[in-house]
């Protein structure tokens, strides 16, 4: 018989590692990767991916299957991310004020460009770096939305009890978010529209 | 017929199939009439198909062997959650002990004083005991008041009170 999330996480509250393995081996992927699309750096993704496990063992005795398992774990992971980006933005805040103008060492520092076409970008950049920058600077909220709606394929009511917001406002949101998106990759999406010979842009 | 901003909510649901009856038949209604939105709609499915297009990683060949390795350093139970109710039990055991050990270490008779039964003088021998205690040198004074003779009237007669030639609160 296969056990449900929440009753593997009650196997592992009982002193069963095991199961907790399991639950490692279904998640780590998912958790990764979405991380990973939430930092834009694969080795902080591993990291806070391994955070995210640790802090569901280290609360595997007060676990009670109030909620989805996944809300449980994507709430985390969604927190962590969304720290770990603020920190980072603070300490690039730091740099910024804090180095030299123009020192032989110092990085160039990686900032969005908005105002630049996005045909500019595709000379320079491959399409998928330029989708994951368009859905990197998303303002947060919604790019965690967007993440956990189009790559998790989450359902409404666990992508609201994860950002914690109603289902009316996450509608909302995701609906902001893809228009941006629609928006920003015009190029690359009305593409296959034009070529399938489907009417023109809405006004 | 609602307007694009109205059922802009419902439309994300209506494309993965998640609206509900009412928003779908909104929208529906809405796009039968709005050529604008019915690209928009065309455009986002166009728009998940291109967002696919990004790649998944796949976590590093040591990444569960890390995880083990953080899982296996955890104490395997909290100190503080495993000290806190022994505690408690060992102090509530602790104290039945001594109250018991105490109780025992008594004499009978000292408890026996400590109850406000003994305490009034029932008999020659209770009184004999106490008469020469420090507290009850005054006795004569105590004897007076009211609340005492009251009570010495419903006690036992003592014949030997006046045998010690002292004071009555009658006199």
């Amino acid at each position: 018989m296969v056990r449900s999330d929440v009753q593997l996480m009650l196997d592992v509250k009982a002193g069963d590692e095991a199961s907790f393995d399991f639950l490692l081996q279904k998640y780590r992927s998912p958790l990764v990767n979405f991380l990973n699309r939430m930092v834009r750096d694969t080795a902080t993704a591993e990291d806070l991916a391994q955070e995210v496990f640790l802090r569901v063992y280290r609360a595997r005795k007060q676990y009670t299957p109030s909620a989805k398992f996944t809300t449980w774990l994507f709430r985390i992971a969604t927190n962590l991310a969304l720290n770990s980006v603020r920190d980072n933005r603070h300490r690039r805040m730091g740099i910024s004020l804090d180095a030299p103008a123009a020192g032989e060492d110092s990085a160039p520092m990686e900032l969005p460009a908005p105002q630049m076409r996005i045909d500019e970008h595709m000379i320079e950049r491959d399409r998928v770096e330029i989708i994951r920058r368009a859905i990197w600077s998303l303002p947060e909220k919604q790019r965690a939305a967007v993440l956990l709606h189009k790559y998790e394929d989450m359902d409404y009511v666990e992508i609201a009890g994860i950002l914690d917001c109603s289902e009316g406002a996450l509608k909302s949101l995701l609906f902001r978010a893809y228009e941006t998106l629609r928006v920003q990759l015009a190029p690359l999406v009305t593409q296959p529209v034009a070529q399938r010979g489907e009417e023109g842009r809405p006004s | 017929m609602k307007s694009c901003e109205d059922i802009s909510k419902g439309l994300i649901a209506y494309l993965d199939l998640r609206a509900n009856p009412v928003e779908r038949r909104d929208v529906q209604q809405h796009l039968a009439g709005c050529a604008a939105c019915r690209t928009r709609v065309e455009e986002f499915r166009a728009l998940w198909k291109v967002m696919e297009e990004v790649p998944a990683v796949e976590p590093s060949f040591g990444f569960d062997a890390r995880m083990r390795q953080r899982v296996a350093a955890e104490p395997s139970h909290s100190w503080f959650g495993w000290f806190a109710p022994q505690a408690r039990f060992v102090l509530s055991a602790a104290m039945l002990v001594a109250l018991t050990v105490w109780m025992a270490r008594v004499p009978q008779n000292n408890l026996a004083k400590m109850s406000p039964v003994a305490v009034s003088p029932s008999t020659d021998q209770d009184f004999d005991a106490i008469k020469d205690l420090g507290v009850l040198e005054n006795y004569d004074v105590l004897t007076k008041f009211d609340a005492l003779s009251e009570s010495s009237t419903t006690s036992e007669p003592q014949p030997d009170k006046a045998e010690r030639n002292e004071p009555s609160s009658n006199d």
